[in-house]
């Protein structure tokens, strides 16, 4: 013992009480026995009591599944099983090695996913199919009466009396069990009645983001595609799709594994929250500061993502564009006019359209940028060459014009056969003319930082030209340059006098808009360019729903996509953009797109923009304030004037550009009998009766009975609660029941001018709303029939993702419990009780269906040049899959919709299988799947590879994919080669033996093959990054030049003002609803900007009721606010509160806190109506989720079909259900709540 | 020197993405059950911010941890055993349910039985204790985020005296996440606090538990503990803790807070230090000794004369390779990035933070940047947001000086790796700038950012093989630190060697605790090294 030890001792008891004492008071704490001089005490137990978390921890069997909601984060976990109870979940760590010198996939996952087993026996679990009181009362008696299923539905249903009676107690509770039999038989009647007396477009579908969970997607898209039913986009309608991606990549979203951030050495997070909304991933961001990378974070306030930024720029809602013009700005100040860097240069000439020719129109004493230059517009044979309209034209270094390979012109031609590359071979483009140039005109660019209205104004600047086959022409890079504002010597025009003279686009100019300090924006941007310079391309931007919510969000993304472009970033690791919102990469591409849609037995499928069907039948068109007019640029032709979006929708649709479903005022089994009668081909029958105008487009009358979608199922989905923008309208116009709105409709100077205006709106349009869930959402409380869904941990299913190469599984933990089934067996159900009773009621049918000029087909060449050509208007004929909608017949045979459901089709077979223009014959895969799955016997089906069972389905969408199937990824290579004639089954043939079976996913995570699916490599076990066999390979992009394109000359996208990125700010609602607040005397109120960004408790609405996820924060829904706007309205932390605007009103409470900035509130989206919902002071009715504050508006450019890139496709294209425009008045409420 | 492995645990904080995902598996596996709602074991707080319970940082108020007497002993801050004795029924430490916050749940029910006619069926709050409708106004993490910073975090107590330079306000702003778990301290005082003798710190890996058949919930661990990480049981009456996971460190398994932290964040691994050292580290006199005084305890396990010791009292050589390629003796005592929490405690905590890199608090003008240099990205830590001052109240009592150490050795690993991947112009002084070689940068980078699963969890497995000599610690009446001024401190008096064991009438032999001099070796008290071999030694 040391002298200190020595000094620390002391009597415990100052006085020195007897120890003995001591204890026998002890005996009284320490039961036991204690020995006869009390210097000891006898227990029993002990460390034996540690035996309680052993046995704590003891369980029966751990077994792999995953989370298929809505979320991109597609983690493997291992879900434990004791006693035969689901216990709780933790995470898979046996994710395949990225290699030695990163960090590993592994854990992946994050607290929601953590937190899901609760749902599993939670009391808000459905256990039992339920139906509303009234309709299953009046539905048992028709029953009991004997009236046939199909008869006892229409008689309820078209009955006004007896539909009422049901449909207004939607959402009011009165659910009863009823038995599975019962409900299949009733929602299979509704089904057959619906195509029968309606048409199959009136049945439709809403299931989103299949790739987390194909098979369960597939399963109810099988059955509505066999069916002909209305299937409805969600990627644009979750407003998550970035239409900036099609529009200059031509691809739907590409984007980098979340392995490849530790490629990058500069990161900008600019509108995506990593930590919350990407939770499993975040880590290979902050792991990759270590290794140098620099980390700046753009967003409106203080957060998650914020701290781990080295810079953080403040930068104000909405006005992201602002700032990465103005780094644009810099960009090509300094690293293109000043000073050249050779990597920029070549990159910009081999893989973008900035050397492109554009030609100039005379406007207004000077020139408009107008269309791209073609080869059509050449002197000799070029320009009668095949294709030569879709040919692109370039200047080589001597001016002479080139037709470089690669563009559109080259990809369907015969003569384009080998030559589909972007091999520029001994050309060596001009990228700009300046310098070799003997003139300069000015040209007229917009600008929407001032002006009247919405639509801006404009600003005169110079470039340099050149006369080529009698055009005027100049670069894109030459109008990029003009458009950024980069003055050089001797052009005419305004320009800025440097970067601290507040003109657009400077550093200065956008401090005044965006509050980023001017030097920090210039800083960032030099640093971001340098960093590429030299790491050639590795500076990347993570960009998310902060900056893609908006109504103008694809020019947000295009400021950003020219940052990345210009620094030769982009098909790089480590580089380009990273878009982390929604996107749902379905890996298995293929075998999900033929199986789901049931492509192997009859083509095409109804496919459905969401954005432009529940603007049109949810009625919210009803009550704008404003037409397409208004935001259209004052440069253009003024084709917008006077137009409303409903009209441009309408217009769009019966152009071909874009679906249109329900099609016609009449049912296309009808029309095709119609034809029949008439001895003529459907489409011309179709065509005839729209000349004469006996015939309408149905979106022409939204409002008529005859044009309502009647059925709808929603599986995997909160259609009302998550994403239903315009909650309000949904209950007021879909549902019929009471609701919160409080707009006027459309004054009469602004209503469509194509679409017919009813005085009175209908309500309750719907016939019967059926959703599958396990937890009862609100989209359940206001279905008319809810099934009990299995939980992921209750089934086979599988999952990919974007964020991670591998393929894994759903298993089953334990058996679906209750009366719960899978999403397949409940289809399979449904479709075998249709079969019946279709049998009698509709036996074999012809069908007409309308398809848009569809991307990545050659329909793309349909319009030369973009133009408008609208039949109806006397522009052209009507010539279906030319200037109007494809219409093609579909036999369906509809007492075999099951039989078909459960055989893997002949089409695979003779048609084979076609994604994104490559064709593979998958004959072994098939053969192959007839000897894994079984072949069917007897039927429709006899002797098909058979897909009875979910794990048929996932064994089928795996052997029939590039990326599962080592052989089919080497033959769509070997196709592709043919085309572009460029080297490209190399990248599959290292795994060409490969085939990744449902039951390798269940052992472990398998990585995917490298197939012509995507557009990026894993070969030799790379980080996936988008593009890189772009670069590498010289496979052209999707678009009309081949080439990533900075200029989309499209006609529209001119009358909008938007040829070349440009900063155009949020919508200014102020200007057209002016004060929404209720003006109460001494009630302050507060007018807010209000963004719904995603949620750290929940994903979407999963897992905010979730009792663990909702003890972890305030219990409830809230609104984030600033100290300074609570003051105003004299609001503490905590207190309740209403936001309200025209659309609706919320009732929460509010979090005060000063990270947020004054002006913004918050609040995390897809709040459910289902949980704490208090009575609204306001409205007098229950105050609804987040999306009770927004409605839809339309930006006409997302509809824009037929041209190249601009061409439609399902999820690829199509207007976005943006909402971060929205303003909200806020004030104090009464602390009193009703629940 | 008494050689004791304790199973310790790292976490780095710059690497903390706020998730919660710790919270939640934790709950999941261990806490979800009545009783028990309130209880994290694992919860993650934002800083700045009161944390959970309220405030439960200032002993001011809650009386935590230990405290030196004016002659510098040791003792507990809530007073000895005579003061519990008094204050047993009422105990003004005690947090109150206020202060967790109530517990709630909700009327789910309602949403699939609402009878016909329900306007809009919606669950809400009602409490999990009464179940009665409920109001909420606090609960385990209701300031993440700086929810309500303005009313809550103003009162974080690690923001004393610095009120001057840190405001609520928007243009200051700066958080951090702070993930907390039981520190298994080398002197827990909740174990001192004990006045049933049902907490012990485990002797093979320093697990600090509680006996669940000897508690009686008197609670005094509760407000003993200074982390406010022993909770009470309302259900079963008794306190319940952090386990460390020991059902799975004992089969080699990481907890379930580090194997499902995808922040990948945390680190587990053996530390060895000198048990002898323990009180006398403890009651350094200045606070601000008290961070070296706690590294002072670890003993070097690649030093042959540690090895020869451990390996002569018992310790197997798997625990003492496993203790040589622990990554938390690599990061708090190698690299000495690793800080412990609240050393002013004097409990000698075993959870060690990484302190937090941030955001730079003037983007205009940060130090380091260079408007001319693009290639210069990071400024300089004294330019960063969160006040390095801030960050010593946390975890150097104060004392700054060891934080700017480590935020700049941090910063250093990113200039150098930056250099390296971009083929810049390496700085050769970073390294020596920072106390450090650039050999040891590449393996500080390697730990910190590649973080295999094998480098972050180092954890030995139980011999189970010995059960029977584990199973002679029951037998024990207080810790195995149970010395004078010490967790259980059930001695008053010295007593010279030996004469410390008798034979009880069931035959078997018992530790006579009155006469242990709490320093020289205690057959039976703790496992007798020798007794797997079949007699003491």
């Amino acid at each position: 013992m040391t002298d200190a030890d020595r000094d620390l001792l002391a009597p415990l008891v100052p006085g020195g009480e007897p120890v003995e004492q001591l204890l026998r008071k002890a005996q009284f704490f320490v039961p036991g026995r204690p020995s006869p001089d009390y210097r000891e005490v006898h227990r029993e137990g002990g460390r034996q009591a540690e035996e309680f978390w052993h046995e704590r921890w003891r369980h029966d069997k751990v077994v792999r599944s995953t989370h298929g909601v809505n979320c991109t984060g597609s983690c493997s976990w291992k879900v434990y099983v004791k006693d035969g109870i689901i216990t709780w979940e933790t995470q898979q760590t046996d994710y395949p090695s990225v290699g030695p010198d990163s960090p590993e996939y592994e854990p992946r996952g994050c607290p929601r996913g953590a937190s899901f087993s609760w749902y599993t026996y939670s009391p808000s679990r459905v256990r039992y199919p339920y139906v509303r009181a009234p309709l299953l009362e009046m539905w048992r008696e028709a029953r009991r009466r004997g009236e046939d299923p199909v008869t006892a539905w229409t008689g309820i249903s078209r009955d006004p009396e007896r539909s009422t009676r049901y449909k207004q107690f939607r959402g009011k509770g009165g659910f009863v069990r009823a038995s599975w039999p019962e409900v299949v038989e009733l929602v299979a009647a509704a089904h057959v009645a619906t195509v029968r007396d309606y048409g199959p477009d009136r049945v439709v579908g809403f299931s989103p983001i299949p790739a987390m969970s194909q098979v369960s997607y597939s399963a109810g898209t099988r059955f509505l595609s066999m069916i002909g039913a209305t299937i409805l986009s969600f990627y644009d309608w979750y407003a998550d799709l970035p239409p900036a991606s099609p529009q200059v990549f031509g691809d739907q979203t590409d984007v980098p594994e979340s392995g490849d951030w530790w490629n990058s050495s500069y990161l900008m997070l600019w509108g995506t929250n990593l930590p919350i909304t990407r939770t499993p991933d975040a880590h290979f961001m902050t792991e990759a500061r270590y290794r140098g990378q620099k980390v700046v974070v753009v967003s409106p306030d203080f957060s998650d993502h914020t701290k781990f930024a080295d810079d953080w720029l403040p930068c104000a809602p909405g006005t992201d564009g602002a700032l990465a013009m103005a780094m644009g700005h810099v960009v090509l100040t300094e690293f293109f006019r000043d000073r050249q860097v050779p990597y920029f240069t070549d990159y910009a000439k081999r893989f973008t359209d900035l050397p492109f020719l554009v030609t100039l129109r005379e406007h207004d004493g000077g020139y408009l940028p107008d269309h791209f230059l073609t080869a059509a517009d050449l002197e000799g044979d070029a320009a009668t060459a095949e294709g030569a309209a879709h040919k692109t034209v370039v200047l080589d270094a001597d001016g002479t014009p080139r037709v470089p390979n690669g563009s559109l012109g080259f990809r369907y031609t015969e003569s384009g056969m080998g030559r589909w590359n972007l091999d520029l071979g001994e050309v060596d483009p001009l990228l700009t003319l300046y310098g070799t140039h003997d003139e300069a005109v000015t040209v007229d660019l917009t600008r929407f930082d001032l002006g009247e209205t919405e639509g801006g104004s404009a600003v005169r600047r110079g470039v340099p030209v050149t006369r080529v086959g009698g055009r005027l022409v100049t670069t894109v890079f030459d109008l990029l340059m003009a458009q950024y504002a980069v003055p050089r010597a001797g052009l005419p025009g305004t320009w800025p006098k440097g970067y601290d003279d507040p003109q657009p686009y400077t550093p200065a100019w956008q401090e005044q808009i965006t509050s980023v300090p001017a030097a920090a924006a210039a800083r960032v941007a030099r640093e971001f360019a340098r960093n590429a310079e030299l790491s050639h391309g590795r500076s990347m931007i993570a960009m998310g729903a902060g900056t893609n919510h908006w109504y103008h969000s694809d020019q947000i993304y295009r400021t950003f996509f020219t940052l990345l472009m210009l620094c030769g970033c982009e098909g790089v690791n480590g580089g380009g953009w990273a878009h982390y919102v929604g996107q749902e990469k379905v890996r298995p591409l293929t075998g999900f797109q033929n199986l789901a849609f049931g492509l192997d037995w009859q083509r095409p499928t109804r496919h459905m923009t969401g954005t432009s069907f529940f603007y049109l039948h949810t009625d919210q068109w009803r009550y704008e304030r404003f037409g397409a007019g208004e935001l259209a640029s004052p440069l253009g032709h003024g084709r917008f004037g006077g137009r409303a979006f409903a009209d441009c929708i309408v217009a769009a649709g019966r152009m071909g550009w874009t679906p249109s479903h329900p099609a016609f005022n009449r049912n296309p089994l009808d029309l095709a009998d119609e034809a029949a009668r008439a001895g003529r081909p459907a489409s011309d029958h179709v065509v005839e009766e729209l000349k004469a105008g006996r015939l309408r487009f149905a979106d022409e009358d939204p409002d008529d009975p005859a044009n309502f979608p009647r059925v709808l199922t929603i599986w995997r989905a909160n259609l009302l609660g998550s994403s239903g923008k315009g909650m309000e309208y949904f209950m007021r116009h879909f549902l019929g029941i009471e609701d919160a709105v409080r707009a006027e409709e459309t004054p009469e100077d602004v209503r469509p001018t194509e679409v017919t205006w009813r005085e009175q709106a209908p309500r309750g349009k719907l016939d019967l709303v059926t959703t599958l869930d396990f937890r009862m959402t609100s989209t359940c409380t206001h279905a008319d029939i809810v099934l009990p869904a299995a939980t992921w941990y209750e089934k086979h299913d599988i999952s990919t993702t974007d964020m991670h190469p591998f393929v894994h599984s759903f298993n089953p933990a334990i058996a679906p419990p209750w009366e719960a089934k899978t999403d397949f067996e409940t289809f399979r159900l449904i479709g075998e009780a249709f079969s019946r009773l279709a049998a009698e009621h509709l036996g074999t049918r012809t069908d007409v269906v309308a398809t848009p000029l569809m991307h990545d087909t050659p329909d793309e060449a349909a319009l030369p040049g973009g133009n408008t050509l609208d039949w109806k208007h006397g522009d052209c004929e009507p010539v279906p899959g030319l200037t109007m909608p494809r219409l093609v017949t579909v036999e369906r045979d509809y007492a075999a919709v099951a039989q078909k459901m459960a055989a893997v089709g002949p089409l695979l077979d003779t048609l084979g299988t076609t994604v994104k223009g490559v064709n593979v014959k998958p004959a072994v895969a098939v053969e192959f799947l007839a000897r894994k799955n079984g072949r069917v016997r007897g039927g429709v089906g006899d002797g098909r590879p058979a897909l009875t069972r979910d794990v048929h389905l996932a064994e089928a969408l795996l052997a029939l994919s590039g990326t599962t199937n080592g052989a089919l990824a080497v033959q769509g290579w070997q196709d592709l080669e043919r085309r572009t004639g460029v080297r490209l089954a190399d990248l599959a043939e290292e795994r060409a033996e490969d085939r990744i079976t449902f039951a390798d996913t269940q052992v472990q995570p398998r990585a995917v093959i490298t197939s012509p699916e995507w557009s990026g490599s894993e070969t030799g076990g790379r980080r996936y990054a988008p593009f890189v066999v772009n670069v590498e390979r010289l496979k052209p992009w999707h678009t009309l030049t081949g080439r990533m394109q900075f200029y989309l000359d499209h006609e529209w996208m001119q009358e909008y003002g938007e040829a070349l990125p440009v900063y155009r700010p949020p919508l200014n609602y102020l200007r057209f609803y002016g004060d929404q607040g209720v003006g109460d005397p001494g009630r302050p109120e507060i007018t807010v900007r209000y963004l719904t960004p995603h949620s750290k408790w929940s994903i979407h609405s999963e897992y905010q009721d979730n009792l663990h996820m909702l003890r972890l924060f305030r219990g409830g829904p809230v609104i984030w606010m600033s100290p300074a706007d609570a003051a105003k309205i004299e609001v503490r932390d905590n207190d309740w509160i209403e936001a309200f605007n025209r659309n609706g009103v919320v009732a929460c409470r509010a979090v005060v806190s000063h990270r947020m900035p004054e002006g913004t509130v918050f609040m995390y989206h897809a709040k459910d109506r289902h949980l704490m919902t208090p009575r609204s002071e306001i409205s007098g009715w229950h105050g609804g989720g987040d999306n009770s504050l927004t409605r839809l508006i339309i930006k006409p450019t997302h509809l824009i079909g037929g041209y190249a890139q601009l061409s439609w496709g399902f999820n690829y294209y199509g207007p976005t259900g943006n909402q971060r425009d929205e303003v909200t008045v806020i004030r104090r409420r009464s602390q009193e709540v009703q629940f | 020197m008494r050689v004791k492995a304790q199973m310790a645990m790292v976490m780095n904080l710059d690497k903390c993405i706020g998730c919660h995902t710790c919270t939640v598996t934790c709950k999941q596996v261990w806490t979800n059950r009545p009783g028990t709602e309130y209880v994290y074991f694992n919860n993650v707080e934002t800083k700045p911010g009161i944390g959970y319970p309220k405030r439960y940082e200032d002993q001011e108020q809650w009386h935590g941890g230990w405290t030196l007497d004016r002659k510098g002993r040791l003792q507990l801050r809530a007073g000895g055993r005579l003061r519990k004795l008094l204050s047993i029924f009422y105990n003004p430490d005690l947090p109150s349910i206020d202060d967790y916050g109530e517990p709630w749940t909700y009327d789910y029910q309602r949403l699939i039985d609402a009878p016909l006619g329900t306007e809009n069926p919606t669950a809400h709050s009602i409490s999990a204790l009464s179940g009665r409708d409920m109001d909420m106004q606090w609960g385990g993490n209701w300031d993440d985020d700086l929810a309500g910073a303005t009313e809550h975090a103003v009162r974080d107590p690690n923001l004393t005296n610095m009120e001057q330079h840190v405001q609520m306000e928007f243009e200051q702003a700066f958080m951090f996440y702070l993930p907390r778990i039981c520190e298994h301290c080398l002197n827990p005082s909740c174990v001192a606090s004990c006045p049933s003798g049902a907490m012990y710190k485990r002797d093979e890996d320093g697990i600090v538990l509680v006996d669940q058949d000897r508690c009686r919930g008197w609670r005094f661990c509760v407000s003993g503990c200074p982390y406010k990480k022993v909770y009470f049981n309302h259900r079963t009456g008794k306190a319940e803790k952090c386990t460390l996971c020991a059902p799975r460190i004992e089969v080699g398994q990481p907890t379930i807070c580090s194997e499902t932290c995808v922040g990948r964040l945390r680190y587990l691994g053996l530390i060895l230090y000198d048990a002898d050292k323990v009180l006398e580290a403890a009651a350094s006199r200045d606070p601000h000794d008290l961070y070296e005084a706690q590294l002072s305890l670890m003993l070097d396990p690649d030093d042959p004369q540690v090895q020869a010791e451990a390996t002569r009292q018992g310790i197997s050589d798997d625990w003492l390779e496993a203790a040589r390629r622990s990554p938390t003796y690599a990061l708090a005592a190698r690299h000495r990035v690793a800080l412990p929490l609240h050393p002013e405690y004097r409990t000698m905590p075993m959870v060690w933070y990484i302190p937090p890199l941030s955001p730079v608090a003037d983007i205009v003008h940060a130090a380091g940047y260079d408007e001319a240099d693009p290639d210069k990205v990071f400024a300089t830590i004294d330019a960063l947001r969160i006040p390095i001052e801030y960050l010593a109240n946390l975890f150097t009592a104060g004392d700054t000086e060891p934080v700017r150490r480590v935020l700049r050795k941090l910063a250093a690993i990113r200039a150098t790796m930056r250099a390296e991947q971009l083929g810049l112009e390496p700085n050769e002084e970073l390294a020596s700038a920072v106390d450090t070689s650039p050999t040891e940068l590449r393996d500080l980078y390697r730990l910190l950012a590649i973080a295999k699963y094998d480098e972050r969890y180092v954890i030995p497995m139980t011999h189970a093989e010995d059960a029977g000599r584990l199973l002679a610690q029951h037998e024990q009446m207080f810790c195995s630190l149970d010395a004078q001024g010490g967790p259980g401190m059930g001695v008053t008096e010295p007593a010279g060697p030996g004469g410390h064991t008798f034979r009880a009438d069931d035959g078997r032999e018992h530790f006579n605790l009155l006469g242990w001099d709490g320093a020289s070796t205690s057959p039976h008290l703790f496992p007798d090294p020798g007794a797997a071999e079949g007699g003491p030694s």
